[in-house]
Order: C-alpha cells, then structure tokens, then sequence
C-alpha cells in the first residue's frame, strides 16, 4: 500500500485554488484552538494564538532573539524583584479603545490571581503582582529575583480592561479584542479567521502584515493534512513526520524545510533512589554504564532523522547559559559492561522504563540497554499519566523531552529538574546550590557560571542521559516567502506571497 | 404494549447508569486530570490547586456521585478546556455527526438491500457470488485505509471532491461512503438470507402459484418479511454510527461529537466524556426501542407474544 500511495504522492499536482489567489493563508494544525481567549486556549496553538491577536508588552527578535519594546517603549529595573514598563502611547484595540497603563495593570493582576485558572501557568508563577506608578507606567514586581522576567512577558498578552471585565472570558472567547496584527474570528468546523488589523501600529516589531487574511485549520490527521497540502487546501503544516515530508520534498508546489526547535530529549535516572532505594541507579558507575550504551549517534541520525543533533548537555544547546564542554559517553557497550561488573551488576538488573512520545525511539533504547544485560520494561502512557508517575516517585527511568517553552535560557529546563523539589530525581544538593544561585541573580556572567557548574556536573554524575535535540518539518507552499521559526513560533504576519 | 415500553424504560435506565460508572472509572484510570490542564511546564503547586478546585482530590465514588446528582438536575457541567457548557459543545456537534450518520445509513441501505435481494434471486449464482464478495470487501477494509484511497482518488488526483471539513454537502460524500460502506455488509448478508427463506416459503409459493407477477411477489411479499430484521440491525447500526465515526470524523477533520469524544479522552476532560457516552448511550436505548416498536408494527406475531 505504501508503495502505492508514494507512486500516487509524487505524481505532479495541478495549481492550486485557494492560497495566493485570494490572499488567504490555510495553515493546518493538528490540535484545535480551544477558543479564542488566549489565557484560556493551551498549550503551543493558544501560545501562537497570543502572537497573532494580542501584543505583550516585549516581543522577542526571532533572528537575534533580543527583547524588543511592543506595547512599551522601554522599561528598567527598579529594584531587585521589579520591572518598570512605560507604556506604548496611542496604541488602539481592535475595537477602537486606546491601550492604557491601566490596561496592563489589569491583565497582569488577572492573571496572576489563582481563582482566575488561566493555562499557562509557568508563564505567570513568577509575578506577585502589578500596579500602575504614573499616567504611563507600570511596575511588575516579581516574588522573588525573576531572571527570566522579559522571556516571560513575550507570553503575557494584553487585554482592554473594560472590555473584559464586561464580557468575560466567554464573551472574549467569541468576540476577542487585542492590539495584535490580526483580528481574530471563530468561523464553522474548529477553523478561525485571523484578519489583517488595519489599524496596526507602525512601530511594532512584529510589522504589518503583508497577507491579507489567516485560516488556522484544525485537521487532526497527519496524512489529511499532506492531501491538503498537495491539493492546494493548505498552504502551510508542521511536525510533518519524515517519512510524508520525504515524499512531500520531489513536489515542486511545496517547501520541506527541517529546522530544530527547542525541544530536547533525554533519559531521566533514578539517581535519588526515590522509586526505590535499593535501585542500582543510585550508583554513579551504573548510571555511567546506561549512558555508554545508549547508541544515540544512531538513534538521532537513522530514528529521529533531519537535522537531528546528539546532546551531551541537559539543554537545548542554543540556550543561552548552555555549554556543551562537559563529560560524554562514547556508545561503548563493552565499556558499559565493564561498568555494570565493577558496580556488582555484571548480570544487569531489570528495570521500568516509562515513555510516552516515540515508541520507536524508547524501544531502541531498550534494545541497547538490554544488550548490556539491563532488562528495561516498557511502560507506555499518556504524557500527564508520566507525569503522574515521576511525581509520585515511581519512575526509574523516562523517555522525556522537554521544550523550554522556547524559551531561551537554561533556566527554562535546568532548575525545573533539578531544584531539589518533585520533580528531580537526582536530589544532588550541589546541583540544587548551584540552580538556586543562578535562579536569584541577575547578573548574566554570575548566571553563565553557575549553570555551566550545575551542567558539568550533570554530566559527570550522569543524572541524565541526554539524547538529541527534536527538529520539525515544515512543509508550506513554494508561493509563500516565509522563514521558519527556529523556535517553533511561527509568524504568519511575516509571511508575503512570492 | 405499555408495561412493554416501561421495563424497556427501567433498563434502558439501568444501562445509562452503567455505562457511565465504566466511563467514569476507565477515563480516572488513563491519567490525571489535574497535570493534564496544567500543561507541560506547569509546577506541581499548581497542578495540587487545580486538583483541589476542581474536586479531583475526594474519593472516586464521592466525584461520580457528584457528577450524577448534577446530572440529574439536568446540569451536565462545563468542560475543563472550553469555557463553555457540555451541553452546549455536544449539541454544537451533534448535528454534524447526525448528518453524516444518517447520510452513511441511507447510503448502506440503498447499497445493500437491492443488492441482497440480487443475490437472494440467484443463489450460489455468479451474481450472488459477486455480492458476497463486495460484501466481504467492506468488512475486511480497514475503514482508514479506505478513506486515505478515496482521498488520494477524488481528493488529489481526480480533484472532484473536497478533502477536509464541512462547508459544503461534498464534503461529506467521501465520509459517507466511508462509514456507509462499512455498515453495509451486515444488511445485505441480512437482506439476502431473509429473501432466501422467504422465497422458499409457502406463501410465497402460493403467491407465485396465484399467478401474481413475478416483482409483486418478491418487492411486495417476500421483501417486506425479509425486512424485519433489518429494521433491528438498523437501529443499532446508526447508534454505531453515531458513536464510532471517530475514525472518520478525525480523517476528514469533521468536527463532530466522534472527533470531540477522541479529543476529550486524550486530555481527560471527563465533564466532555461522560456527556458524549450517555447521549451515544441514549440513541443506543431509543433506537433499540424504536426498533423494537417498528417490528411490532410490521410482524404482527412479535406484538403478540
């Protein structure tokens, strides 16, 4: 049958219909926009959702990946824990209100008040609380020294106080009212419209965009999604798999690019002894051993394929405080034995191993291990099932990966893991020193330090095993003139027509 | 008749009941609600407040008897991902899912009751051979597989019929054949044997002998007996549809109840769950009964016993 349909893949396509003709871009995403309302749509599309309707008070330069001023115009640290933002003037909301510091005010404290269960926590935790200081200043004070306070204000879109406060979040969800570039609808079937905002402030970094009208698609099917492609019905798709981009890549209609994002995958090991405290992991040779036979060179370039990358270090190596000059593990096999013997473990010891992404990949891995007489046990879960498992210690070991939110810094994946708390499984108090220091300073060469002390000694102690960083395809029509985002964001108001 | 409908009420009654206590229980044990809303990057604090507000930290029992008391009262929650009552969504959907259950039942009758009464026509025949085996076809192809060939057919080489979505009545075509197809199998295997015992009947033998023309005979009287089970298998058949277009729903991205019951399982949205499985549940129970009420009606001897 395969052979079938790639026959029938790589027959030529006729022109498309929709797309350039009548300046709308069809963009396919697997998952649905749960509503409009971007503190109440998860996960990564309610991410992208914010990018596109609403505007934060930073933006972050996709190329430089320096913060930009969007609805300020500058700000200043006030004191250890605060932020002041002056506010941008003469902004307008999609429904003609002029943006206000009372604006900003009113969105952070929402969001940051638990009774109010916006999604994406992690971007807000932070924050104790805002308050507006002169006609156009607010201050944004952190409950603690917030190193990554600007990263995560590129998340915290800005709502028209008197709007929301009067329609709801309901009303929000159908009828949203931001700043963005595009002025958001629901249309029938799980599809939304994202307009062209002709009011759209001229000093915005994001730009105006050049496409006139959005179509975010909810197609659940990969392989739907690639007819699409091929007919003409979508312009633009991601986390395409290798084997359809492959095919997709002899269609002159169509662009196949494979770019990383910030997504890296590794093997977590119980060092702590949590699932058990009798696990052999507990030992630094064993966890030495696991990470000498895992053959990850193979598995990066024949399994995950692209543009794949090994890692050696618990982060994404473009993150700023990341170092990849720590201790690496050959895949040396007999090595790995040699480790097992020397620890007492010459007959290996059986252990469960919990994944819930690439079974393929978690496989191999198992393969490897039980060539050195480590006899793992598959468990295969749903991701909050893992998670579930890891907090309530009873994960040895997990096929995990993490995407930092895009975020780029290691404190977005270091301190989460390895702070000592729920979540590490190492519970190494020098690690959790070292994290700690690099959480309450905001000095940048301080930070490098310390993270390039806890990463070194991660490695040496072998807490993880990293594996290899998760690039996606994208696939988009060859009219289209748009970069792809090396954060996974992309940004259609960017795109043009060729 | 009435003391019939009421037992048939009381069960159907016990059923919902039933079902939902296994939804309620399967869906607890796939993972936590809780982590799930969280998102990936939440912490654990949050993920105990969520648990907290949302009931989700109280016994089992506690929290089904809370969903049911509510239940009862006619309030079916509100989802944890959508701001909007359960209700709401369902009936949002359903209509999709309706349309194309409904198109996929006409379309599995039309195919299959001539085609039935062909093969009964000629037993063992060249003809009934040809039927049995389009028959087979529809139960050995995997739905999927079927889809993604019409889709490369019409969708990308032929271009006559819209891949994805449901702006318009083409786009339900592929679905509907799709789901149609599959349930179309059990009503000719049904249709023909029914003809077959109908036509070696004596009353058939006495029509024929009475000298009526050979259609009369077969549309009129042997058609209408070999009907009745049908009636049953078509009852349960839409509530299959209803219910287990998810497949399908999913592949041509038809936002219906199939789709959202997949979407709501995977993010373990119980409010979702439990709403779709007992109004799935409910069409089960009514068309089963309408069923039983639609043979009373057409067999005179299942109203009397």
């Amino acid at each position: 049958m395969l052979a079938v349909v790639a026959g029938l893949l790589a027959l030529p396509a006729a022109p498309s219909l929709a797309g350039k003709a009548d300046d709308t871009l069809n963009v396919g995403f697997r998952l649905q926009l749960q509503g409009l309302d971007a503190y109440y749509a998860p996960g990564r599309e309610g991410l992208l959702l914010s990018f596109w309707a609403y505007d934060a008070l930073v933006y972050r330069d996709p190329k430089t990946l320096e913060f930009k001023p969007l609805l300020s115009t500058g700000w200043r640290q006030v004191d250890d824990r605060t932020l002041e933002f002056d506010i941008r003037e003469g902004v307008k909301f999609h429904d003609g209100t002029v943006l206000t510091a009372d604006d900003v005010t009113y969105t952070i404290n929402f969001a940051v008040r638990p009774e109010s269960k916006v999604f994406n926590q992690f971007f807000i935790a932070w924050i104790e609380g805002a308050k507006t200081v002169a006609a156009n200043k607010v201050q944004i004070t952190a409950k603690a020294v917030a190193p990554m306070a600007l990263q995560y204000l590129t998340g915290l879109p800005i709502y028209p106080a008197k709007y929301y406060q009067q329609v709801g979040k309901e009303g929000m969800a159908a009828k949203p009212v931001g700043t963005g570039p595009y002025i958001a609808r629901a249309l029938p079937n799980n599809s939304f419209e994202f307009k062209r905002n002709p009011d759209y402030f001229a000093d915005s970094p994001k730009g105006k965009p050049p496409i006139g009208r959005m179509v975010y698609k909810t197609i659940p099917d990969v392989s739907t999604q690639v007819a699409e492609l091929l007919t003409g019905g979508l312009d633009w798709a991601y986390h395409v798999p290798n084997d359809q981009a492959e095919q997709l890549k002899t269609n002159p209609r169509l662009k196949v690019v494979n770019e990383e994002s910030y997504r890296v995958a590794y093997l977590t090991l119980d060092a702590a002894g949590k699932s058990n405290p009798s696990t052999p992991m507990r030992d630094v040779r064993v966890r030495r051993a696991i990470s000498h036979a895992i053959d990850r060179e193979a598995i990066a370039k024949n399994l995950v394929g692209g543009a794949s990358r090994v890692i050696h270090s618990a982060c994404y190596p473009k993150q700023f405080g990341c170092i990849d000059d720590v201790m690496r593990f050959a895949y040396d096999p007999a090595k790995a034995k040699a480790l097992l013997a020397e620890a007492g473990y010459a007959d290996g010891f059986a252990v469960e191993i919990y994944g819930y992404r690439s079974r393929q990949i978690a496989e191999a891995i198992i393969g490897n291990l039980r060539a050195v007489g480590i006899r793992g046990n598959l468990n295969w879960l749903q991701y909050p099932a893992v998670v579930e498992k890891r907090r309530s210690n009873q994960a040895p070991m997990i096929v995990d990966d993490w995407g930092s939110a895009s975020f780029n810094d290691v404190a977005a994946i270091v301190p989460v893991f390895f702070n000592g708390g729920i979540d590490d499984y190492s519970m190494d108090a020098e690690v959790t020193k070292l994290v700690d220091t690099g959480g309450t300073s905001l000095d940048p060469k301080l930070r490098a330090e310390v993270y390039a002390k806890a990463l070194q000694r991660i490695a040496e102690q072998a807490f993880w095993v990293p594996l290899h960083t998760m690039p996606i395809n994208y696939v988009f029509s060859a009219d289209l003139d748009m970069a792809v985002p090396s954060d996974e964001i992309p940004e259609f108001f960017r795109a043009r027509w060729k | 008749m009435a003391g019939f409908v009421l037992r048939r009420c009381l069960v159907a009654v016990l059923v919902l009941l039933a079902v939902s206590m296994l939804s309620f229980g399967l869906l607890k044990l796939s993972g936590d609600l809780a982590t799930a809303m969280a998102g990936e990057q939440a912490g654990a604090d949050y993920v105990a407040f969520l648990r907290k507000e949302y009931g989700l930290d109280r016994p089992l029992p506690v929290q089904y008897l809370h969903w049911l008391g509510r239940t009862l009262t006619g309030d079916l929650g509100t989802s944890f991902y959508y701001a909007t009552p359960v209700t709401d969504l369902v009936a949002e959907r359903l209509p999709i899912t309706m349309t194309l259950g409904l198109s996929a039942l006409l379309f599995a009758v039309t195919l299959s009751v001539p085609l039935g009464v062909l093969a009964a026509l000629h037993p063992d025949g060249w003809i009934d051979r040809v039927v049995l085996g389009i028959a087979l076809l529809g139960q050995a192809t995997p739905t999927f597989w079927l889809c993604f060939l019409m889709i490369l057919l019409f969708g990308i080489n032929l271009r006559w019929l819209p891949i994805s979505g449901t702006a318009s009545a083409a786009h339900y075509v592929m679905p509907t054949v799709a789901l149609g197809y599959y349930a179309a199998p059990a009503f000719t295997r049904i249709v023909r044997a029914g003809m077959i015992e109908a036509l070696a009947s004596d009353y058939v033998r006495t029509a024929r002998a009475k000298g009526l023309r050979p259609h009369a005979v077969v549309l009129q009287h042997a058609l209408r007996n070999a009907l009745v089970p049908v009636v049953s298998v078509a009852a349960v058949q839409l509530g299959f549809m209803l219910g287990g277009s998810v497949v399908i729903e999913t592949i041509f991205a038809l936002h219906g109840v199939g789709y959202l019951a997949w979407q709501s399982i995977s993010q373990n949205d119980y409010p979702v769950v439990q709403a779709i499985v007992l109004t799935i549940a409910c069409f089960y129970v009514v068309l089963t009964l309408a069923a039983d009420l639609l043979n009373a009606a057409i067999d005179p001897r299942i109203r009397l016993s």
